[in-house]
């Protein structure tokens, strides 16, 4: 891969927008646990501030815990760095990480991936506010919950009585 | 800076770290595969959200301490962890009813939090309050499943009751000296929480056929660096690495 510091993508007219490129390569990496998606479609990259070739990123951990939170921030920094910036993560938790800032291409993503997303507080309640999960592979709402903890902080475990194959919710926070 | 705030983090952290750990110790021998995930999944939230209150406990005291320094390099007489926490897993009815009375504290701990004039507080409470949602959920079902389940399980759930319900009342004292940072709206009110967790504690154990012991039997020491054996051999165990290899990196 050819790399070119901030101010040669200038004179060479590569990249003509360095916070744009700054965007893309965060908002790129991969989540390392599902990694069908992207941490920008997650909405886990909440802004970036770029002076010069100092690149600040404030990322948004999904849960307190989160095992993927550093091997996030590192991926970001290692790719910032192979475009040449010299990248800053900074982690904020306020306002806290919220299932309804996954766009609507990762939500996509992850059902084709076999997760369904997580279902919108409003949106989909049905009666006595119980969450219709739809199965991912059959989109049968005939599903039942095992267990509210799976693989993963974020996931949960259900079972589709339709086509009888267990999936992972990823729920809703 | 301000050791009062200081030691009210460090009151917060050391509850989720220690509590935390005693979830990870279920990895591999909780009842069923389900909970085997879940009781560790809970645990890493705790010790996430310990992670972010001491990483605060060090800007507020100590710029060149890190959150490993309080985690690893502290004696038991310099853990400040309520006695409830550190009580052994025992048995699952023991571990459920004891994440019962401290998630159910939490929550409501953390929704307060929310209202500090305390940025850094806030932060971490909005993000915490959600998780423990799940927490209060998951033990409260638990409960009422074992209270209401056989009379083996319903009699496991009351010795439990019986073996931790004079811990609680320490969830309910203030940080020493805390007034005026509660008077100023930083810290939320411990002792405020008292009602409602009474309340709510005693619909779950109606809906679980377990009595709400009407004793004022009460057991502390935690927060002043008193606590049991038994935190002795958890701190063994989880500061082993860090003090045989001061320092490494990897
Ligand atoms: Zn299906």
């Amino acid at each position: 891969m050819v790399t070119h510091t901030v101010s040669e993508r200038n004179q060479t007219g590569i990249i003509n927008d360095d916070k744009a490129l700054a965007w893309a390569t965060a908002s790129n990496v991969l989540d390392p646990e599902i990694p069908c998606v992207t941490v920008g479609e997650l909405g886990i990259v909440r802004d970036i501030e770029l002076i010069e070739d100092e690149v600040t990123v404030y990322v948004s951990p999904t849960y307190s815990g989160c095992p993927a939170v550093l091997a996030i921030e590192m991926a970001i920094e290692t790719e910032l760095l192979k475009v040449g910036f010299r990248p800053n993560i900074k982690r904020i938790l306020s306002p806290p990480w919220t299932t309804d800032w996954i766009s609507d291409v990762g939500r996509e993503k992850l059902r084709k991936f076999g997760i369904t997303p997580p279902v919108n507080a409003s949106s989909k309640m049905g009666l006595f506010g119980k969450v219709n999960v739809e199965c991912p592979r059959c989109s049968s709402n005939n599903t039942e919950k095992l267990s509210e903890f799976g693989s993963t902080a974020c996931k949960a475990q259900y079972r589709c009585k339709n086509c009888l194959e267990p999936f992972d919710y990823f729920k809703c926070i | 800076m301000s050791k009062i705030l200081t030691k009210a983090l460090l009151e917060l952290a050391d509850d989720h770290l220690i509590l935390g750990h005693r979830l990870s110790e279920w990895c591999g021998h909780a009842p069923l595969l389900e909970e085997d995930l879940a009781l560790p999944n809970m645990g890493l939230d705790l010790i996430g959200t310990a992670r972010s209150l001491y990483t605060y406990a060090c800007q507020v005291e100590d710029k060149n301490k890190s959150e490993d320094d309080f985690a690893f390099l502290r004696n038991e007489r310099e853990y400040v962890n309520c006695l409830l926490v550190e009580r052994p897993n025992f048995n699952f009815a023991h571990t459920i009813l004891k994440q019962l009375y401290f998630s159910v504290f939490m929550e409501l701990y953390w929704a307060a939090a929310l209202n500090s004039d305390d940025e850094m507080l806030v932060g971490i409470a909005g993000k915490a309050k959600k998780e423990m949602a799940y927490h209060v959920r998951h033990s409260g079902e638990w409960t009422v499943r074992l209270g209401d389940g056989t009379s083996v399980s319903n009699e496991k759930m009351l010795q439990a009751v019986n073996a931790l319900h004079l811990y609680t009342n320490e969830l309910f004292i203030n940080t020493e000296n805390s007034d005026t940072y509660i008077s100023k709206n930083i810290l939320p009110d411990r002792t405020s929480f008292k009602a409602n967790w009474q309340k709510k504690i005693k619909t779950i154990f109606k809906q679980a056929f377990i009595t709400y012991p009407n004793n004022n039997d009460e057991l502390l020491g935690g927060r002043v660096g008193l606590h049991g054996e038994e935190l002795g051999h958890l701190l063994a165990s989880m500061q082993s690495v860090h003090r045989l290899h001061p320092g490494a990196q990897w």
